[in-house]
């Protein structure tokens, strides 16, 4: 069998190993959000039935009212406080390292670089300027890091539900419990997912244990030193909750991370798996399935054609020093293979996980140049979990309001009108990460302190440093990690930026919910667009290409187009 | 409490709420972990270590060098991929070392990495006296992770006359040897055919032993 026909069999296994979860994950999630509520007033409003004894414990332990409903305001205060005492938590975890048990030794990580992983675990990026084996013992990594491998991924949930919640709902300013969704989110979805993952990767072959690093002799009489640790546990909740922070420096791309060819489709089908399943669970909640397989559609032609784009180039492996060699191998694992790291790259750029198990930085210029492209779309399809779902809403509420404009109609979707207020909101959510990506890029690449550790010359220097906070916005985490990012610099932007890229985003689409639960649902005429059919997953998808993939083109146009078309 | 101000409130709120999910996410759940995959999965979760003449050796998902003290590769044993993961502050380490992971990073265009595959192509066309359009990929490229245990079968095979002449066994016996480590796609479609190096060496030095190793 050929290389593309295997990797092409990889991929139809991928589909439907991920078609056979959409429909029972997807209904279990909307049933663990309260989306199975009656048709009363206060059962379709109330969060969820009831609570499991472990829960109602946390909620004891933590002296929260579960029953307490939100309104968005107080939800957005909700989920910064939770996040602001993380930063301060994880910063101060790292700065004390040396003192804890089980921190090999390891040295208190340096202020910036501590800032900067921590405004990263904490916003779901996991961009990482440490190389893990050598600056973060056992403690940092399962007690600091992973825990925020969990949180931020049940916040990003949270807030995809709050906003579903915002249709579901009428004539309220309610939007749902931030802290019983938060527990929820871990206790009942993220927990036995990873237990299950975990076991499955440790069975495979990922590392699994608390043994301080040792040193062996080797065959030919060398020495090596092999390196642990609680790995296998914390690949899990990396790729389910699409983190992305990889326990040693080289991510998933090192075999103890992931050993073989079966825990590296594994490892992807991790990363898509809630991301895809989100659109079901919306379908359930807004009791219409058809409106949730529409944006699946979205989903999965965008994934679909990165897929099918960086497998293209990859193969074809354009470049002097691929052509040179025969392949392009440089970055990529023997066992993984073109088809197997062209899979990983497209699912992990268009989800927001950012895990690698091949280095995007010696892809062939237009493979790493789709790489860029899928996170620049706003990882959207599927997109990261819960972030993927908020997003496509927004721009999904932007497609009707096109659409109204098109035939003179105030718009509407899902039975809520899209007026002024609510398109105030998704304007500036969408405003908000070119803003920033191109004025900190901008800033690196004007100033000295921002191109002097570029690594690679000419376009590729560009598109190093437009990656670069391309993902840190987007909260994805790959790199083109041949730019020196461990500076002062980009410790300090980049915290900011990743805080900036998730937050304001988050804040702006639960002030749109907010805004839509109060509305009363205004029934369907026959001026409405049927948002259920191809014409609309058509309409979303130009929208989404033209009104986000628009906004880069000159920056692509200098970096990879630059370097491809030479 | 309730005669805080909400905004501290919050915040404490957010703290008990971090704490709690620190145990139970970050101290709790890779304990149970560990401890289950210690007694389930015992060779797995310690890395999958390999032995020779009862002693551990390597692990069979972690490249070595085969090279003498100056970084020249040993012509009996089959070679791994070149590797980037060193320590670049010292001279002796030449690659595969896991506290090091990572990759070249280099791009595609790079003048760097087209005189480092250049390079490569001569020394190994020089090694075991190939044309240099008959070397595969892999043997000039770095791998992402700078520990790629594997290489291709095309690059086993090509290494398969040099590891004979150097042990004085027939190239047809070690050609044989190779084919029983080659592994192929796991279910036929999964991943890429390749040859594990180092179970590969320590089943070459159990049964062609290189006069004076």
């Amino acid at each position: 069998m050929n290389s593309s026909l295997a990797g092409w069999l990889q991929v139809a296994l991928l589909v439907a190993a991920l078609a056979a979860c959409y429909v029972p994950l997807g209904n279990y999630m909307a049933r663990i959000f309260g989306g199975t509520g009656g048709s009363s007033p206060r059962a379709s409003n109330s969060t969820t039935d009831k609570h499991l004894r472990a829960e109602r414990a946390i909620f004891r332990l933590t002296g929260i009212d579960p029953d307490a409903d939100q309104k968005w305001s107080t939800y957005v205060r909700s989920l910064l406080a939770f996040s602001a005492v993380s930063v301060l938590f994880l910063y101060g975890f790292e700065r004390l390292q040396r003192y804890l048990m089980l921190s090999l030794h390891m040295a208190n990580v340096p202020p910036a670089l501590s800032w900067n992983t921590a405004a990263s675990f904490v916003t779901n990026t996991n961009w990482q300027n440490y190389s893990g084996e050598s600056t973060m013992g056992y403690a940092v990594q399962m007690a600091g890091l992973a825990v925020q491998n969990f949180m931020s991924a049940a916040v990003g949930l949270c807030v995809a539900m709050a906003m579903i919640r915002g249709f579901t709902r009428s004539r309220t300013d309610k939007l749902g419990n931030f802290w019983v969704d938060l527990t929820h989110c871990v206790v009942r979805l993220l927990l036995p997912l990873s237990i299950i993952a975990g076991l499955i990767l440790i069975a495979g072959g990922a590392v699994e244990n608390l043994t301080a690093y040792h040193a062996v002799n080797t065959l030919a009489g060398g020495h090596q030193t092999i390196v642990g640790g609680p790995v296998g546990s914390q690949e899990a909740i990396k790729d389910l909750g699409n983190n992305g922070g990889g326990f040693y420096n080289a991510n998933s791309s090192h075999p103890f991370e992931n050993p073989n060819p079966f825990t590296n489709w594994f490892e992807i089908f991790l990363l898509l798996l809630i991301p895809f399943s989100t659109p079901r669970a919306f379908g359930k909640m807004v009791k219409d399935n058809r409106q949730g397989y529409a944006l699946l559609a979205v989903m999965v032609i965008i994934w679909l054609a990165a897929v099918g784009g960086i497998s293209f180039f990859e193969g074809q492996h354009a470049g002097v020093a691929p052509q040179l060699a025969h392949s392009a191998m440089e970055g990529k694992e023997v066992a993984f293979g073109g088809p197997g790291s062209s899979l990983f790259a497209a699912s992990t750029t268009t989800t927001s996980t950012g895990s690698v198990n091949s280095f995007h930085d010696s892809f062939t210029p237009f493979g790493g140049g789709i790489a860029l492209f899928d996170i620049a779309l706003g990882e959207i399809a599927p997109g990261g979990i819960g972030a993927g779902m908020y997003g496509i809403l927004v721009l999904a509420i932007v497609t009707v309001f096109v659409a109204g404009l098109m035939v003179g109609r105030t718009p509407e979707y899902l039975g809520k009108k899209i007026r002024p207020t609510e398109m105030k909101y998704a304007a500036l959510y969408f405003l908000t990460l070119p803003t920033i990506i191109l004025t900190s890029a901008g800033l690196s690449l004007g100033l000295k302190i921002g191109t002097s550790r570029i690594d690679n010359p000419g376009p590729h220097g560009l598109t190093e440093i437009m990656y670069a906070f391309t993902s840190m916005a987007n909260n994805n985490g790959s790199a083109f990690a041949g730019l020196g990012t461990n500076t002062t610099w980009y410790n300090t932007v980049g915290g900011i930026v990743m805080l900036l890229g998730r937050f304001a985003p988050e804040i702006f689409a639960l002030g749109l919910a907010g805004s839509l639960a109060r509305q009363q649902p205004v029934p369907a005429s026959a001026g409405t667009l049927d948002t259920r059919k191809p014409l609309f997953v058509g309409m979303l998808i130009a929208v989404i290409l033209v009104l986000v993939g628009l906004t880069y083109f000159p920056a692509l146009a200098l970096g990879p187009f630059a370097e491809g078309l030479h | 409490m309730n005669r805080l101000p909400g905004i501290v409130r919050q915040h404490l709120a957010a703290l008990r709420m971090l704490i709690v999910f620190t145990i139970v996410c970050g101290i709790a759940y890779p304990l149970v972990m560990v401890g289950v995959s210690q007694v389930v999965f015992h060779n797995q979760a310690n890395g999958s270590l390999v032995s020779y003449k009862g002693k551990v050796v390597g692990s069979s998902l972690l490249c070595q060098e085969f090279t003498d003290a100056k970084g020249n590769p040993l012509p009996q044993y089959f070679q791994p991929r070149p590797s980037e993961a060193a320590n670049p502050e010292s001279k002796t380490d030449y690659g595969c070392d896991p506290l090091f992971s990572g990759a070249s990073n280099l791009g595609p265009d790079n003048p760097i990495l087209v005189q480092d595959i250049k390079e490569r192509q001569q020394q190994i066309a020089a090694f075991d006296h190939v044309k240099i359009s008959q070397i595969p990929a892999d043997a000039v490229t770095t791998s992402g992770s700078g520990l790629d245990p594997d290489i291709s079968p095309a690059n086993a095979y090509m290494q398969v006359d040099r590891v004979a002449a150097a042990r004085h066994a027939s190239p047809a016996a070690i050609r044989a040897l190779v084919a029983q480590f080659v592994q192929g796609r796991t279910l036929g479609f999964l991943g890429e055919p390749r040859v594990d190096v180092l179970t590969l060496n320590i089943a070459l030095d159990e049964k062609y032993p290189a006069s004076g190793s």
